[in-house]
């Protein structure tokens, strides 16, 4: 645990001494790359209403992270029962799962703003943007999971004269507990991204989105502004996805490759 | 519940009391890419409830497919099967056998303790017996103490014991164990055996139980089944005329040698028993 900190202090040491050292070999202009510590300042300025500027941007990523968490609940709740749907069914997976995929393939950035239209600018649009994203993976890797279970386990389960329901909750779900955690941690950072998609189109007034729309619109007069939008953003999906790596490791304890994996 | 931990008794097939277990003219062909295989071919055999039957027979010669066969895992290509007087299928559903498989098969998700009252939760049984049962059956396989274990920190030859525990859980009338002490070394093999021997005995089971060990099908059954291969067949079947009272002693009898020399001179009548796949 302290070799991990200490690495992860040596990675960040190392990125800083590369980015000003480049910055200074290569004479890049603060417009294209501000030196650190502006975007470290742009943190602790004093806004128009006189308010400190990183409690502004924790509230915008509050907001966001709230958006994320109920829409990452969503799209795994119906990815989860979409997979166990499609398992069951051979004729069901070969007549929804092109649809399913298919609405991977349409651009979020296109889809966003109807749901917004749809569902009105509230923090439940976002969500359901952001469980568009995480329903997926989940859907995908469990229907994977749920089919990957040995043959003998499962002959087992018929010499034992096990009902459906019965194989289902004791074996094919705990068998693919590893399969939806690998899911579930793309769908954390997913909904990350789904949320603040989700906030873009005019009329939101809270969330990443929101900042990052603004420090882009001013970004040549204030660059550190979006690299500062930028980090607290990626920060959010970061602490989602050690959430989730965390909850897999009490979970899935009795494989411990797939904390590594 | 290891009554006579001495050794168990062997039942003789009684005449007029119909076989629990019978098979007739059954044949088995895979389907593969490269074309279809004869697994078994025209096999036919009656077990007399009680009864002790082990097969043995070189690699790939079909012993499990025998076996999965009678427990309906696997359908025949032809000829017809009778597990308790009725179909495999409905035996199946009775729960009328217990089945032990070449590997443990154990759910890795679930302690020694759980997998052993796996059994119990699918059938519904009452809560006293679900919570009772199963530690009386780890201590009959000498595991009690590892009941919190997960399968993975036991090896192979305890995560074996542990399928043989929970292949008892039911009581079944009839055990259907593919080479249930492969894995283990020869004191604890000799000693498992004559637990299972009590086991079957008091419980009236009727066991099918394939072996790659002639001395330990000898001491075991009733009768040994043995087999040849490509496609798979009964050789011969050797009867066990030993005193039906097994125990240490059995093993030193003159007999005992014999039958183990009659089984040994069956399997190379035909082929050379090939090395053991390493599954
Ligand atoms: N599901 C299957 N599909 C195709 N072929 C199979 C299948 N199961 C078994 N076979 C084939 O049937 C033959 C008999 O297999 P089986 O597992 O019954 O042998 P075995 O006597 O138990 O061998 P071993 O002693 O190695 O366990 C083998 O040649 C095997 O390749
Ligand atoms: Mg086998």
């Amino acid at each position: 645990m302290k070799a991990r900190g200490l690495r992860a202090l040596g990675v960040a040491v190392a990125i800083a001494v590369l980015w000003e050292g480049a910055k200074t070999l290569f004479a890049i202009p603060a417009w294209k790359l501000p030196h650190l510590h502006e975007i470290a300042g742009d943190f602790v300025r004093r806004t128009g209403t006189d308010q400190l500027y990183l409690w502004v941007i924790a509230q915008n990523a509050g907001v966001t992270a709230l958006e994320s968490l109920i829409g990452f609940a969503l799209g795994s709740a119906v990815g989860l029962v979409l997979a166990i749907a499609l398992s069951h069914s051979r004729v069901l997976e070969r007549g929804l799962l092109p649809y399913v995929v298919a609405s991977q393939t349409v651009p979020i950035l296109a889809i966003a703003p109807m749901i917004v239209v749809w569902l009105g600018t509230t923090w439940f649009s976002k969500a359901v943007i952001a469980a568009y994203l995480t329903f997926f993976p989940v859907t995908i890797n469990m229907l994977r999971g749920l089919r990957a279970v040995d043959a003998d386990a499962l002959a087992l389960m018929h010499a034992l004269a096990a009902t459906r329901a019965q194989v289902l909750v004791k074996l094919r779900l705990p068998a693919s507990l590893p399969y939806l955690f690998t899911a579930l941690r793309l769908s954390a950072t997913a909904s990350v991204i789904g949320a603040i998609v989700g906030e873009l189109p005019v009329g939101s007034r809270y969330g990443m989105g929101v900042v990052i729309i603004n420090a882009a619109q001013y970004y040549n007069w204030r660059p550190a502004n979006l690299w500062s939008a930028m980090l607290v953003s990626a920060l959010i999906g970061i602490v989602f996805y050690h959430l989730v790596a965390v909850v897999e490791r009490r979970v899935v304890s009795w494989q411990p490759a797939a904390a590594a994996a | 519940m290891a009554a006579g931990r001495g050794g168990g008794v062997i039942a003789r097939g009684e005449a007029n009391v119909p076989p629990i277990i019978e098979l007739a003219s059954v044949r088995k062909t895979f389907a593969s890419p490269a074309g279809t295989m004869e697994a078994l071919a025209d096999i036919s055999l009656q077990v007399d409830a009680g009864e002790f039957v082990s097969i043995i027979g070189p690699s790939g010669c079909g012993k499990s497919t025998l076996l999965r066969i009678v427990g309906d895992l696997v359908e025949p290509s032809a000829g017809t099967v009778q597990v308790n007087g009725k179909s495999p299928r409905q035996a199946r559903l009775d729960r009328d056998y217990g089945i032990v498989f070449q590997t443990p098969v154990l759910y890795e998700w679930r302690t020694v303790l759980e997998n052993v009252r796996l059994p119990l939760e699918v059938t519904g049984r009452p809560r006293a017996e679900r919570e009772s049962r199963p530690p009386a059956l780890l201590r009959l396989v000498g595991l009690e103490s590892f009941r919190d274990h997960r399968p993975s920190q036991l090896s192979g030859g305890m995560q074996q014991r542990v399928s043989i525990a929970r292949a008892l859980a039911l009581r079944p009338a009839i055990l259907l164990m593919d080479e249930p002490f492969g894995a283990l070394d020869e004191m604890t093999r000799e000693r498992l055996n004559q637990e299972l021997l009590a086991v079957a005995s008091e419980t009236n089971a009727t066991v099918m139980f394939v072996t790659h060990s002639i001395p330990e099908a000898v001491f075991m059954s009733s009768r040994v089944v043995v087999m040849s291969p490509r496609p798979g067949r009964i050789e011969r079947i050797v009867r066990v005329d030993l005193p039906p009272e097994r125990d240490e002693k059995t093993r030193a009898l003159p007999r005992f040698f014999e039958l183990v020399t009659t089984v040994r001179q069956s399997l190379r009548a035909d082929a050379n028993p090939g090395p053991r796949d390493p599954r």
